[in-house]
């Protein structure tokens, strides 16, 4: 079942400099539960169309849906969890108070808020945390936080934008086999923007390989590894084989210019 | 804080002594006069010459009066001892002795700089209070709506760059001729004077979250009221204290100039007081009340400060 849908896809920037084609005719289907992966070099697109999906960007042109409503619907529908770059904790929030804070705003009864609260903290490992204040933790676990606070109203679609950009090697590791376990027990739907290509081929059903100048999709590989990926997949031919493709891809989107 | 104290001292030390040592020279010429009239022999002997001769000439040539210039009654610039002992005898001393003092009378004596400080304690925190409600609305406004971020602004600019003692007693006079008390009528200036710093503070800070954060809200398809109440207000309360604090000083500051035109009690009113009638220790006495209330009302606000973002959660 197709959940997000993008036919022809323009969006424009108008900006001093001229117009600035940050999406070309992007087409893409995305079905329900797939993880998607959005890869490519800076200014390729890939923030902006998952800010199109999110209804936080207007397309010029071209058409797009999200559970068969305009993204702006969806949006107003609270069809997605979104998880930016940065944590963006509100320090005056203790982790609970932050995760509390979409449920608030979406006005679930108090009840329902502290047991959503609970269920999330769990899910993302950080159990125990609720009453620590975000500066008493460490940036893994403050984006863990962030991504508890996408979860907790429990919308079917969860879009990502480099969430663990910032973090350290060996914290990213961790966060990526815990996000792919997270996906396999919520059955969410799962856009995610990264700049790395191990990354992107771990966790994806599907990565989409973009390219600038204009922002377009390049390549759709469909991944071949099996649902069930310890980290030690990496090191085999098919996951490097996936690499190796998603490289060229990217190579192809350069020569191109 | 331990190390704190040593340079306090020393800074305070030599800011005594400085004032001690201006003191001889500013007072020199009424010392003279009077020491002439009781008979002693001064440097030039005539008054004519000691008008024309300057001040180190006078003090060099008569050594042996100068000790006068501390104590005298009518200096220009009082020794640091003198203010002290006027503070001490206008507030302690009046009430507890004097025939108007609390203890006698049941009520804080016209003349003391209780009283006094009571009168201008009051417009500045009635002035204050209407002043930080007006800036918090004005910049709410700015911030929601375009039409008054581009016509509230210029106008609240403009009204800061006109001198507040040339429209004061305009306003006074005005608004004692509509028969608003007078309490409310210093209130005004200081409202006048502290709603600025909290506009321009408040306005910066319902401005401080960033692209990411309203983004975030506009994902929750939050209200408007919901964006104001959980992540711009919050988000300002910081810069909201730092305006406070400038706001209660320049309160303070109104107060007291909405009490020179008119002489019905208040700090300001025994400065112009001491001015009309030479009493330069009133003058000092009345200035260090001022200046040590300022001090409480900032050091109240920065409590008030701690008190919050701790509550809020910013580590302490």
């Amino acid at each position: 079942m197709t959940v997000i849908s993008a036919t022809s896809l323009d969006l424009t920037f108008q900006t001093n400099d001229g117009p600035v084609h940050a999406l070309k005719d992007v087409n893409l289907e995305i079905g329900k539960g797939e993880f998607v992966s959005f890869i490519g070099p800076s200014g390729c697109g890939k923030t902006t169309f998952l800010r199109c999906i999110a209804g936080l960007e207007a397309p010029t042109g071209g058409e797009i849906s999200v559970n068969g409503m305009t993204p702006d619907e969806a949006r107003k529908a609270r069809a997605y969890g979104y998880v930016f770059q940065a944590a963006g904790l509100y320090p005056w929030r203790t982790i609970g108070g932050n995760i509390r804070l979409p449920l608030e705003i979406m006005g679930f009864t108090k009840a329902e808020q502290a047991e959503r609260v609970a269920k999330t903290l769990e899910m993302v490992d950080l159990a125990g945390f609720e009453k620590k204040y975000p500066w008493q933790l460490s940036g893994g676990m403050q984006q863990r936080a962030s991504i508890a606070r996408a979860l907790a109203f429990d919308a079917d679609i969860l879009l990502m934008d480099e969430p663990f950009g910032a973090l350290d090697e060996i914290v990213r590791d961790h966060l990526n086999e815990q996000l792919l376990a997270l996906w396999a027990r919520t059955e969410k739907t799962i856009g995610f923007v990264t700049h790395s290509i191990p990354e992107a081929v771990y966790l994806s059903t599907k990565i989409v390989v973009m390219s600038p100048r204009p922002g377009r999709i390049t390549d759709v590989i469909d991944s071949t590894l099996p649902k069930e990926r310890p980290l030690d997949i990496r090191d085999s031919p098919e996951f490097i084989e996936i690499a190796h493709r998603v490289r060229d891809g990217l190579r192809a989107g350069h020569i191109d210019e | 804080m331990k190390g704190s104290v040593g340079p306090i001292v020393v800074i305070l030390a030599a800011l005594i002594a400085l004032w001690y040592a201006a003191a001889v020279p500013m007072n020199v010429k009424e010392v003279l006069t009077q020491a002439e009239r009781d008979g002693a022999v001064v440097q030039p002997a005539s008054a004519a010459e000691r008008r024309d001769a300057g001040r180190w000439a006078l003090v060099f040539g008569n050594l042996e009066h100068l000790g006068a210039t501390w104590s005298s009654e009518r200096s220009r610039l009082p020794a640091p001892h003198q203010v002290v002992m006027e503070l001490w005898d206008s507030t302690w001393v009046e009430e507890t002795t004097g025939r108007r003092g609390i203890v006698r009378s049941g009520s804080f004596s016209n003349r003391s700089l209780v009283y006094h400080g009571g009168v201008t304690l009051g417009a500045t925190a009635l002035g204050f209070v209407i002043g930080a409600l007006a800036g918090v609305l004005l910049a709410v406004g700015i911030v929601y709506s375009r039409v008054m971020d581009m016509s509230v602004m210029p106008w609240a600019i403009i009204s800061q760059t006109i001198p507040i003692v040339a429209l004061a007693p305009m306003m006074i006079v005005v608004l004692y001729s509509v028969g608003l008390p007078g309490l409310f009528a210093k209130a005004v200036i200081s409202a006048y004077l502290s709603f600025f710093p909290v506009v321009v503070g408040m306005v910066k800070g319902l401005r401080a979250p960033d692209h990411m954060q309203l983004d975030l809200m506009r994902t929750y398809n939050a209200s408007k009221s919901d964006t104001f109440w959980k992540l711009r207000l919050p988000a300002s309360v910081p810069y909201l204290f730092a305006s406070l604090k400038i706001g209660i000083a320049a309160s303070l500051v109104g107060a007291i100039v909405g009490e020179l035109p008119v002489q019905r009690g208040g700090l300001g009113a025994r400065m112009l007081g001491g001015s009309y009638y030479g009493q330069t220790e009133q003058i000092w006495a009345a200035l260090f009340v001022a200046a040590l209330m300022a001090a409480l009302l900032v050091w109240f606000i920065g409590w008030l400060e701690r008190r919050t973002l701790n509550a809020m959660g910013v580590p302490s």
